[in-house]
């Protein structure tokens, strides 16, 4: 029998592409997203040019990129420094959140007893309308204090990660167990050559899920007060000032922010799990 | 149902029962009074309908079930000790091999939790990869090959730590005939070379006269065995074996058993027709 009994034998150099390629090829994929969406905004422009529409409704896209131009380094509207503390409270609630997500999920898939109290508490928490508590948390850890919106940012990211990662932790492949168990692997190496790698796309899926929450959460919560130059107040104030176009300047750096967060992870997990179907493209 | 009664057996079982608690339809017996011996060396299949216990007397050897009651020693340890001390390389229906690991990883994974240091363990692994024919692929990760080079990965794993006894269930029950058939010969080629006892789960009779020493028939509703066929086809086989008269008569001999032991090879339906089948083109070529 030859080693070329299976289909897939494929030469070497064909074998994984390197970071780079990877990365690339990420980008590449894109593309067609992209040219859409710059087609879209120029469609948007001709239609409010064309139809007249009021800014009142609906600014057109040159509107708004003068408004964030403008405003940039404004006095009443300093849209860069609010975007700037506002992506500082969402990754610190997502750093908080995550950390904390992972630390419950090892020990709810370390010890039965623990998933049995945390799992259907955790389920009960997760359908809870978690924003509500905002101004709560403003009274906990302090209206002017980032640490509030960071907190509802952390909240949010949580539950996604506590969830995914248990799920990842306990959630092996029999098979893969009982031949643990027949090499007699102790716990700890069946965590650290099983569990954690079989919970890695688990984790990649929950952070990206993090990384939008977490925005959500520090947006939403600054809409109840609390520091001035944050994008959740930007948008509250312009809005009530009339001026829409800052209104959607804001709102379009928060989603520049949002998207880059998110791009930024699924980077990360292209280069730190390249074995994955998801990270393959495949998935 | 003893084996060769002038060797000292590798696997001693004597008066092994296992009963499962069901959690609605109560207690299942899954094996009932299991005595067998293998010797060094054998090549054992056991082979019965489904849910005639033969995977669960299989990890009962393995030590990855507990017998309810009796004994199994094996190189006059028990079971667990056995294990621990690393005596048993398994092999599964599915490759079971890791995603995140190479080829090469994959291999090496038994040698790194039995501590041997990296020069042992890439020399090793090359070793085992060359004898399944997969040398050059090293490099690979398991989604790049076929089922067949991934089962050969694994037969691969199992014997890196040079167990004394292989364990495998159903191992090629998840590939296609012809694939099977160069598996089958690719058993036999590692088994002559490391000399390793072997124990191997299978539906297929054709499969288990080919490869075995002692064909063991089982039968369901409890797991007992019925019958133990001695398969004395010469050894080294090969493809002629399989047109020898012996051969079909051997074929015939362990289909009567099964049948003997009541119901169908597998209740499923699937393997019985594809044995009616092999049993068909047998008799026409």
């Amino acid at each position: 029998m030859s080693a070329a009994t299976g289909v897939a034998g494929r030469p070497a150099a064909e074998r994984g592409p390197g970071i780079g390629a990877r990365v690339a090829h990420g980008i590449r994929g894109y593309g067609p997203a992209l040219v859409v969406a710059a087609a879209g905004l120029v469609a948007w422009e001709a239609a409010i040019r064309l139809l007249g529409l009021n800014a009142f409704i609906l600014p057109a896209p040159s509107a708004i990129i003068g408004a964030l131009v403008a405003n940039w380094n404004g006095d009443r509207f300093p849209l860069a420094q609010s975007a700037q503390n506002t992506i500082i409270e969402a990754v610190g609630g997502f750093l908080i959140g995550t950390t904390a997500g992972v630390v419950v999920a090892f020990a709810a898939s370390r010890w039965g007893a623990m998933r049995a109290l945390l799992l259907p508490l955790a389920v009960a928490a997760n359908a809870i309308p978690i924003i509500a508590f905002a101004p709560l948390f403003n009274t906990w850890f302090g209206l002017l204090n980032p640490l509030s919106k960071m907190m509802m940012a952390a909240v949010l990211s949580f539950f996604p990660v506590m969830a995914n990662v248990t799920r990842g932790l306990s959630g092996v492949d029999p098979s893969q167990l009982e031949l643990m168990r027949s090499y007699a692997a102790p716990e700890s190496t069946i965590l650290r050559k099983v569990r954690i790698p079989n919970a890695l796309p688990y984790f990649f899926t929950a952070l990206k899920l993090a990384s939008t929450l977490s925005l959500i959460g520090a947006i939403v919560a600054e809409y109840f007060g609390g520091q001035g130059s944050v994008l959740g107040r930007m948008i509250v104030q312009s809005a009530s000032a009339l001026k829409f176009d800052i209104t959607w300047a804001a709102v379009s750096l928060a989603a520049i922010a949002g998207i880059a967060f998110y791009m930024a992870i699924a980077l990360v997990e292209r280069v730190a799990i390249p074995w994955h179907a998801s990270a393959r493209g495949e998935g | 149902m003893a084996g060769p009664a002038d060797t000292q057996p590798v696997v001693r079982i004597r008066g092994v029962d296992k009963v499962f608690a069901g959690r609605d339809k109560g207690r299942t017996t899954a094996l009932q009074a299991i005595d067998l011996d293998i010797a060094p060396g054998e090549f054992v299949s056991l082979i019965g309908p489904s849910g005639c216990g033969k995977s669960t007397l299989l990890r009962v050897i393995g030590d990855l079930v507990q017998p309810t009651r009796g004994e199994v020693a094996v190189n006059g340890k028990t079971a667990e000790r056995a294990r621990k001390d690393r005596d048993y390389g398994m092999v599964f229906q599915a490759p079971v091999l890791f995603d995140w690991r190479s080829v090469e990883d994959n291999v090496k994974l038994p040698l790194e939790i039995l501590g041997k240091d990296k020069a042992w363990r890439a020399r090793r692994a090359k070793e085992m990869l060359d004898l399944v024919e997969l040398g050059e692929f090293n490099r690979h990760m398991p989604y790049q090959l076929s089922g067949g080079m991934q089962q050969r990965v694994a037969i691969a794993r199992a014997l890196s730590f040079e167990p004394q006894i292989l364990l495998m269930d159903e191992p090629f029950g998840a590939l296609d005939e012809m694939t099977r058939e160069r598996m089958n010969d690719e058993v036999l080629r590692i088994w002559q070379q490391t000399g390793t006892t072997v124990v191997f789960v299978t539906h297929s009779i054709p499969e288990a006269v080919y490869l075995s020493t002692r064909v063991v028939v089982m039968s369901a509703r409890p797991g007992r065995i019925t019958r133990i066929v001695n398969i004395d086809l010469p050894q080294p086989r090969s493809e002629a074996s399989r047109e020898t008269a012996r051969y079909f008569e051997l074929v015939t001999e362990v289909r009567e058993a099964l049948h003997a032991g009541g119901g169908a090879v597998d209740d499923s339906g699937m393997p019985t027709a594809s044995v009616a089948r092999t049993m068909a083109e047998g008799a026409v070529g």
